[in-house]
């Protein structure tokens, strides 16, 4: 069990004996062992935990050891024999890497006769090695080269003439990184790091003896089941397995610690660079939400930054169906303020607002926030969470108190059944479900409950899945009543825990409502589409398993009743006790990578930062105190409203910081009408989006690699975010971060904003909101990252939530009854069309599409049933035309018995596909977040794109030409 | 905005309640949630398709709701 990744505890056990360098490879994983062990090595006295290897208490006694095929990533594996050591009393030479320490042992690393052999086995190594240090990608940066010097190998007695691999063929399918096997010696980190960190096993070592070689599948790695995450790389000892952008511009000369820019796990990476190029990016081994593992995303996909297609001048324009005009930062930001006030003149203040994004910092959403409140004077302020996890934040603040998940990652280490409802880990949030497989590896049991049969169902290796509950989409308040009515009908209810930590009448109430006969799972049965009997045996495997852990994604809350689910699984978790300590909780899987963040930082139209209702007296009274201005305390529009009502010509002026709507949000057609009837469309963003070819003002952003900020995960861990290179957006000589735009605007509208760095916003922040209170730049430098709440009782943050009773109190229980969505099959719609994502790509895809990845997933695919297929004659690779009630679109037809029959299933990441041409306004009751889940839909064979992408197109390209882009270069699928 | 979107939406939100016990607390929840996270606008609209228009298509305790305790 490899502590050093999941547990910071030895660490400071080992830290307080020795100097513990956090970027130092100390070979072999931390024990986790309370006991302690002393021994003597080349005469100095060490103590460490009991299952430590020789290889790791000599480096903690600051005696390198020789090693090639260690490194503490991994287990130990004892194949180099560098790492030979001798022991007093016992024969040999054994490897430091596979030998624990013993109580009491004298261990030798430095004898005349060790470094023989080490020089015998360097010899051999070297003897089928190419001597091209000098030109080589690694020079400088090679555990081969540097173990060549320190066992002071000086000439190689065999020759190199024999039979050797310096001709193998270089592999260098993978547009990132190259595998030369001329440079491998087969120590099998890459085999290991594969299965170990990342959980594919898509390498292996091939042949025998000198016929051994690294293999990815049959034909290369591109072809293999390799996901391109980067492990493999990231454990290469030598040259063999190398970025080919190191190649390309030699090893980078400087480093800075920042945070990857995509999913909601958050990944801590090393920016590489040599001035102000970025050379590579290398997961942060000390990042307390990637131990050092990333994903094909945050590792490679980030060439998008620098890529041609970025609008780095900011451009006005009278009408849509204008060209821009280039302008200076002077002339835009004047242009948007004047017309601001002329709407606000015409219109009012409520014709008016904000939106921002997940992509945002912290910091980025705090001022637009308040720009719209106390600028714009209304509350009209919304975030993406609309769209995705707003059912999160109602539900969860109702149960327990607090609108966020309970646990840090690292939790599922501790689990003992993992039940993921609604959520594709290993696509959504890559890095994060290779830790959960590794649990599951070490036997921790699956209940999935989903429409489709996802990877960690039929396609992980070494991952069984104990129950896929296979529902129908839309039916997932009815699964969480039939789970509870088995939990209380059983006897599996943890009544200490409910009695001592809950509301008991709200339990005794929501206790007898599924105890009713009808939420019974035979009753549901018909409903759901799932044997009765695999629920039963869920729920009893859940209640009773021990630590229940439960991750939940956009399955759970993009749906009519997802806040009702969200308040379902908290129901479910209260009561079997699985609240408040490790190894359990309530696991919102955040899409993006600041969702956490946007929500905490009160981009809702009803609260402001810190969950506070614009309604309540106290929270209005301190913003107004802050902020100088007066403020509003009725809630604001919400994005669905905001459009509904710019439709009807009463919302004229939006304010729209790095989202798309156009793309991602529902009935694309009401979205881009709603657009069009606006009077002032001001986006900010990195590129000219879909939602930019129906804007006035375009402000151009900074990547995440041109600003300072912090995003926060979805376990509530707040971490640093690094500018590392000027802005792009710099036409007068000087490039501004994203809240210095908003800033300027704010200035602009006669209210200042005197900000120097983005480390006084936080600092506003954490003065105004309790939960912030200890947060600051500087101890997020001390600490690396802060887990929220952060103030004087806890002041280095809060791992697990809810330890002695829940934020609201007492938790409450609430009655969820099933109500089936109004989107129903009939015989004119009799397809359920359901949507989701795939691991290459991200979100709308305009991060994700100017890099590589396109390699992996070029366009977007409609998987369905073979069994429906069949019906309609249609053969896979065939066009589909998919119709709904709110429109139509045209897809290419995988056919996959993943989905249910009845179910098919696509993805939104390019904008042609129009996959939200066919999503409805149907939304969530409490919070109006979309219905993605669910739309009643046919499908037929076509050999035509649908009207819509025909529009589509001729629009698209006349916007582009209005940007005077290249339409060739800046080609848009 | 369209007053049949309101409409579902309200009645979505009566569906979360129906199974409460008390339904005058079912009552208080409903206005408390549309007083929350509706826009002034918004309960503006409803409460007049109520108070004015007889309410058509909203689910009883819905109207109940609405015409009882909606902050306008």
């Amino acid at each position: 069990m490899d502590d050093i990744k999941y547990s910071n505890t030895h660490h400071q056990h080992e830290h307080s004996r020795t100097n513990y360098d956090d970027q130092l490879d100390y070979g072999t994983p931390a024990s986790q062992s309370d006991v302690q062990v002393t021994l003597t090595i080349d005469d100095r006295e060490i103590t460490v935990p009991e299952g430590t290897s020789i290889m790791r208490a000599s480096i903690l006694a600051g005696i390198n050891v020789p090693k090639l095929c260690a490194t503490d990533s991994l287990e130990p594996f004892g194949s180099c024999r560098l790492c030979v050591v001798e022991i007093e009393g016992r024969r040999g030479y054994p490897a430091s890497c596979t030998t624990p320490v013993a109580e009491g042992l004298k261990v030798s690393t430095q004898t005349p006769k060790l470094a023989d052999i080490r020089r015998g086995t360097m010899e051999l190594y070297i003897s089928d090695h190419p001597l091209d240090c000098l030109t080589c990608a690694t020079n400088g940066d090679c555990e081969l080269q540097d173990m060549a010097g320190a066992v002071g190998l000086r000439e190689v007695r065999y020759g190199y003439e024999g039979e050797n691999h310096l001709k193998a063929e270089k592999d260098e399918s993978n547009p990132y990184f190259t595998f030369d096997p001329s440079k491998c010696i087969v120590c099998s980190r890459c085999v290991r790091a594969c299965e170990e960190t990342q959980g594919t096993y898509a390498l292996t070592i091939s042949g025998r003896g000198f016929e051994s070689k690294v293999a990815a599948g049959i034909n290369n790695f591109l072809d293999s089941e390799c996901v391109s995450c980067g492990a493999c790389v990231q454990a290469c000892p030598t040259a063999t397995l190398i970025e080919k952008t190191v190649i390309d511009h030699g090893v980078p000369e400087h480093s800075v610690t920042t945070t990857c820019a995509y999913c909601g796990v958050g990944c801590s990476f090393n920016a590489e660079m040599k001035g102000e190029e970025v050379i590579r990016m290398v997961p942060n081994k000390n990042g307390s939400a990637n131990h050092g593992h990333s994903c094909v995303k945050g590792r490679f996909a980030w060439g998008y930054a620098t890529h041609q297609d970025r609008i780095t001048t900011p451009m006005i324009r009278k009408s849509i169906h204008d060209e821009w005009r280039i302008v200076s930062w002077d002339e835009a930001i004047n242009y948007a303020a004047s017309e601001i006030k002329r709407i606000e003149a015409k219109y009012g203040k409520d014709a008016m607002g904000g939106i921002t994004s997940s992509r945002c910092t912290n910091e980025e959403v705090y001022v637009t926030q308040k720009l719209v409140r106390a600028v714009f004077g209304t509350n009209n302020v919304d975030t993406c969470a609309r769209v995705c996890h707003s059912p999160t934040g109602y539900g969860l603040k109702k149960t327990i108190g607090e609108s966020a998940g309970t646990q840090t990652f690292d939790s599922v280490m501790k689990a003992d059944v993992i039940m993921i409802i609604g959520a594709n880990p290993t696509v959504g949030h890559p890095v994060f479900a290779s830790q959960m497989k590794r649990r599951l590896r070490e036997g921790a049991k699956l209940i999935i409950a989903d429409p489709r049969a996802i990877d960690l169902v039929d396609n992980s290796p070494h991952i069984v899945t104990d129950y896929h509950l296979n529902l129908r989409p839309g039916t997932n308040v009815a699964l969480i009543s039939a789970l509870a009515h088995v939990v209380v009908t059983e006897g599996l209810v943890k009544e200490d825990f409910v009695k001592e930590r809950c509301e008991w009448d709200s339990f005794v109430l929501w206790r007898d409502f599924v105890a009713k006969p009808e939420n019974s799972p035979e009753a549901l049965a018909d409903e759901l589409g799932v044997d009765p009997v695999l629920i039963r045996d869920a729920a009893r495997l859940f209640a009773t398993g021990g630590n229940g852990a439960i991750y939940y994604g956009l399955g759970v809350t993009e749906h009519s009743q997802g806040s009702t689910m969200v308040m379902g699984i908290a129901n479910l978790a209260m009561a079997t006790g699985n609240v408040g300590r490790e190894g359990v909780g309530i696991n919102p899987l955040r899409g993006q990578n600041n969702v956490q963040g946007s929500c905490d930082m009160g981009s809702m139209p009803h609260e402001y930062p810190g969950y506070r209702h614009v309604s309540d007296p106290a929270a209005k009274a301190l913003f107004e105190a802050a902020w100088g201005r007066p403020l509003s305390d009725e809630p604001g529009l919400r994005i669905p409203n905001m459009l509904d009502l710019a439709g009807e010509g009463r919302f004229k002026a939006l304010y729209c910081v790095g989202e798309d709507i156009a793309q991602s949000d529902p009935n694309t057609q009401h979205v881009t009408h709603a657009l069009e009837s606006m009077e002032c469309v001001i986006v900010q963003d990195l590129f000219l989006n879909e939602t930019a070819m129906f804007a006035h003002v375009f402000f151009p952003g900074a990547s995440f690699l041109e600003k300072c900020g912090t995003f926060t995960n979805a376990e509530r861990r707040i971490s640093p975010v690094r500018r590392v290179m000027t802005p792009k957006n710099n036409v007068d000589g000087q490039g501004y971060e994203d809240w210095e735009i908003t800033a300027m605007l704010s200035k602009a509208l006669g209210y200042e904003m005197n900000y120097r760095h983005a480390s006084e916003i936080m600092d506003e922040i954490a003065a105004l909101t309790p939960t912030f209170k200890g947060v600051s730049f500087n101890k997020l430098d001390e600490l690396g990252s802060i887990q929220w709440p952060c103030n004087d009782e806890c002041p280095t943050g809060t791992p697990t939530m809810h330890i002695d009773g829940f934020v609201r109190g007492k938790g409450k229980f609430f009655i969820t009854q099933y109500v089936p969505t109004t989107e129903k099959v009939n015989a004119k719609y009799p397809l359920i069309l359901t949507t989701g994502r795939i691991l290459s790509q991200y979100n709308v895809g305009a991060q994700t599409r100017r890099t590589k990845n396109v390699e992996w997933h070029h366009e977007d695919v409609v998987e369905i049933h073979p069994h429906d297929a069949q019906e309609r004659g249609v053969k896979d690779g065939d066009w589909i035309g998919i119709v709904s009630r709110a429109g139509e679109t045209v897809l290419r037809a995988t056919l996959t018995e993943r989905v249910q029959p009845g179910v098919i299933y696509t993805t939104f990441h390019h904008p042609a596909s129009g996959a939200n041409v066919i999503t409805t306004e149907n939304s969530d009751w409490a919070t109006n977040c979309p219905e993605f889940k669910v739309t009643a839909v046919q499908v037929t064979r076509v050999n035509q794109l649908s009207d819509w992408q025909l529009h589509y197109k001729t629009f698209s390209e006349a916007q582009l030409a209005f940007a005077g882009r290249d339409l060739e270069a800046a080609k848009i699928d | 905005m369209d007053i049949q979107r309101l409409v579902s939406m309200a009645n979505q939100i009566g569906d979360f309640y129906e199974s409460y016990p008390d339904q005058s607390q079912a009552q208080h929840g409903i206005a408390e949630h549309i007083n929350r996270f509706w826009a002034l606008v918004m309960r503006q609209q409803i409460a007049h398709y109520v108070a004015e228009q007889g309410g058509t298509g909203l689910h009883e305790q819905v109207q109940k709701a609405i015409s009882a305790h909606l902050k306008i």
